[in-house]
């Protein structure tokens, strides 16, 4: 297995860039994801570091080497497509001997290798049959089979669980990420889906217009967003914005919203214009008293928590509460903050503000 | 009364249908099998009038294709007695065979010429398709269109200065300009018919095979070639079908060493009388390769291949 490094990487189609000087490093080992809405650029960077597509300047480097302009022959990596792609007319036993096949190993030890690799996925039963007729979570299985028959360096999967089925869906990210915890192999996986990226990354890059807008674990790019771009994109309901202007020294704890005072994180830089407060909406919690207030407009129940609706005078704000919790349509409520995971950002260039929540993502994102 | 269905045809609409087909078989199929039957004819039931339906067989039409016979005396056919079946058939009619005729080399020409001119505007027409289909080549779109625009008029409008150069080039009445010519002519066809198939084979199988450690051509011949059967197949059939009937071409360019079948047929018609049992088995024998050829291809015509294999 295989550290892969990305260096400054950049794609151009003709007049459109499609990636934007890239740069990250996915550990030996590490689940990694590539995270962000469609046309982002997170495919594209994919198949360059799988060398389907040739970068146009940049470093591509896998376990040591820079194999930037070689073909995909000669990366030693899998790929995993979202379609699958088993080759249509051969079985599935021929479609996972493929790879091996390619590499002249002897006939016996190939047969070997997709009886073992076959038992690890649970699909011995299905090796003799054709791979039209499989369900989908059996061709994912098959795509798999073939990805990890061949102990390749890494693994690239582009979006896996895209054609499947939601209940299969959660059942092979769960065989996924064990599969992986098992074999410890370098994992790079695309995803437009952030819950799946929540849920399966060791870290997590967020693209976005062919920029890295950031990189990290989870818990860091969840609570600690560094631009206003990740903070809306991750997260169901997404971070609430309430946008206001202020004039801040480095150092302080509080900010002025229509005269009522909200403490934020120690700002550690001093900022002056156009800023929005950043919240999540599990960390807005509703008081009687609270001088910051609103108007219920609406509440989803969604069993163990709901959400609700609130119309302030910066716009609207969403309350994840616990749904024992009564709340009437129309009632004017107060609302309060939890100081410490608010995050605020500069309205002109999106970026958040060093605080002392997210300085030490801030330091090296 | 039962009721109505928007996926099942009606009784009487399945019976109608089913009676049309059957009318469009027979009014295709009978000129064909007159033609087999009047191979198997003689001369006289050949041109009998009321037409004769039921006849005795005889080979005689297939005979006389096949060899050139002089008129002999009784005292000749006395003194060398038939000694083969079809030595007696000509003998009863008082001529012997004094050698074989040129059908069979003409035949063998339009096997060389039709099944040559046939792989190479596949080998072409395909390697073509996949560049359009896969490849950034500047100017696709008016190169296409080019492509295309030989088909715009009728070949034979330009039978002239193909007929001038292949007298300047020395390709008169040889074997390589007639393939050189069909291929020309059916290569615009190709390459249009199989660049849709390939368009529908989805890039990922290739890609895959890229990454499981095969070459670009490797992951072409192995992965590729066997999606596009099907294409490939038809379009075989329709350049076979083409080269193999042409006529315009054949009697401009050819005379002796390449000349194929179908102008070579319409000339046994002969000096002496009207010989159509010998058409008849000549276009009879005519039909056969084609037959056999899209018969065994017929499998590759069924779709279905790739159902399944890629989710969409």
């Amino acid at each position: 297995m295989a550290e892969i490094v990305v260096r400054n990487l950049r794609k151009d189609f003709g007049s459109f860039t499609a990636v934007q000087s890239s740069s990250f490093r996915v550990a030996d080992g590490e689940f990694f994801m590539l995270l962000g809405p469609s046309g982002c650029g997170k495919t594209t960077t994919l198949r360059m570091i799988a060398g389907l597509e040739l970068p146009t300047s940049g470093e591509v480097w896998i376990d040591g080497e820079e194999v930037g302009r070689r073909p995909a022959s000669q990366r030693d990596i899998a790929f995993v497509f979202q379609m699958f792609a088993l080759y249509p007319h051969m079985n599935v036993r021929r479609n996972i001997s493929y790879p091996l096949v390619s590499q002249g190993m002897p006939r016996a030890q190939v047969a070997e290798r997709v009886t073992e690799v076959a038992r690890i996925l649970g699909i011995e039963g299905l090796l003799d049959r054709p791979v039209g007729g499989l369900s989908g979570g059996d061709r994912q299985r098959v795509a798999l089979a073939r990805a990890i028959v061949r102990n390749p360096k890494c693994f690239l999967m582009d979006e896996p669980l895209g054609a499947l089925d939601a209940e299969f869906r959660e059942r092979m990210a769960e065989e996924l990420r064990a599969l992986h915890d098992r074999m410890g192999a370098t994992t790079v996986y695309v995803t437009h889906d952030q819950l799946e990226a929540m849920q399966m990354g060791d870290k997590i890059v967020v693209m976005n217009h062919g920029v890295i807008e950031q990189f990290g674990p989870p818990q860091d790019i969840y609570d600690k967003p560094a631009t206003l771009f990740v903070a809306g994109f991750i997260g169901s309901p997404p971070m609430n914005f309430l946008p206001f202007r202020a004039r801040l020294a480095a150092g302080a704890t509080a900010v002025t919203l229509h005269h009522q005072t909200v403490p934020v994180p120690a700002l550690r830089v001093p900022f002056d214009g156009e800023a929005v407060l950043g919240v999540r909406p599990e960390h807005v919690r509703l008081s009687a008293d609270a001088p910051l207030r609103a108007r219920v407009l609406a509440s989803e129940y969604l069993g163990t928590t709901q959400i609700v609706t609130l119309q302030t005078r910066d716009g609207i704000v969403k309350a994840r509460l616990p749904a024992a919790q009564r709340v009437r349509a129309d009632e004017s409520v107060g609302l309060t903050f939890d100081p410490a995971t608010i995050t605020l950002f500069d309205a002109a260039t999106g970026r958040a503000l060093r605080s002392a929540l997210n300085e030490g993502v801030l330091a090296h994102g | 009364m039962s009721g109505y269905s928007i996926t099942e045809p009606s009784r009487r609409t399945k019976w109608l249908a089913g009676v049309l087909v059957a009318a469009y078989a027979v009014i295709t199929l009978i000129p064909l099998l007159w033609i087999i039957a009047t191979g198997f004819k003689s001369n006289t039931d050949a041109i009998a009038y009321p037409p004769k339906v039921v006849f005795t067989p005889t080979l005689e039409g297939y005979v006389n294709l096949f060899t050139v016979q002089n008129r002999a005396t009784p005292a000749q056919l006395a003194e060398n007695p038939p000694e083969t079946w079809y030595d007696r058939i000509v003998a009863d009619r008082g001529m012997v065979i004094s050698g074989p005729s040129r059908f069979g080399e003409r035949f063998i020409n339009s096997v060389i010429i039709g099944f040559g001119s046939t792989f190479l505007s596949v080998l072409l027409g395909t390697l073509a398709a996949y560049a359009f289909s896969r490849y950034r080549v500047p100017l696709k779109d008016d190169l296409l269109f080019f492509i295309l625009s030989t088909r715009m008029m009728p070949p034979i409008a330009v039978a002239i200065p193909i007929f001038l150069m292949f007298r300047w080039a020395g390709l008169s009445d040889t074997h390589a300009g007639m393939i050189l010519l069909y291929t020309a002519v059916n290569l615009s066809l190709a390459v249009w018919l199989l660049k849709g198939f390939i368009d529908e084979i989805p890039r990922e199988y290739e890609e895959a095979a890229l990454i499981d450690g095969y070459t670009r051509f490797q992951a072409f011949v192995k992965i590729v070639l066997p999606q596009a059967a099907t294409g490939i197949a038809s379009t075989a059939i329709f350049c076979l079908i083409f080269a193999w009937n042409e006529y315009a071409f054949a009697v401009l360019l050819t005379s002796g060493t390449a000349q194929t079948a179908p102008p070579f047929i319409p000339t046994i018609i002969g000096v002496g009388g009207r010989d159509w049992p010998a058409v008849a088995a000549g276009a009879t024998l005519f039909l056969v390769p084609v037959m056999v050829f899209t018969i065994l291809l017929r499998r590759h015509l069924l779709r279905g291949i790739t159902f399944g294999a890629v989710r969409k």
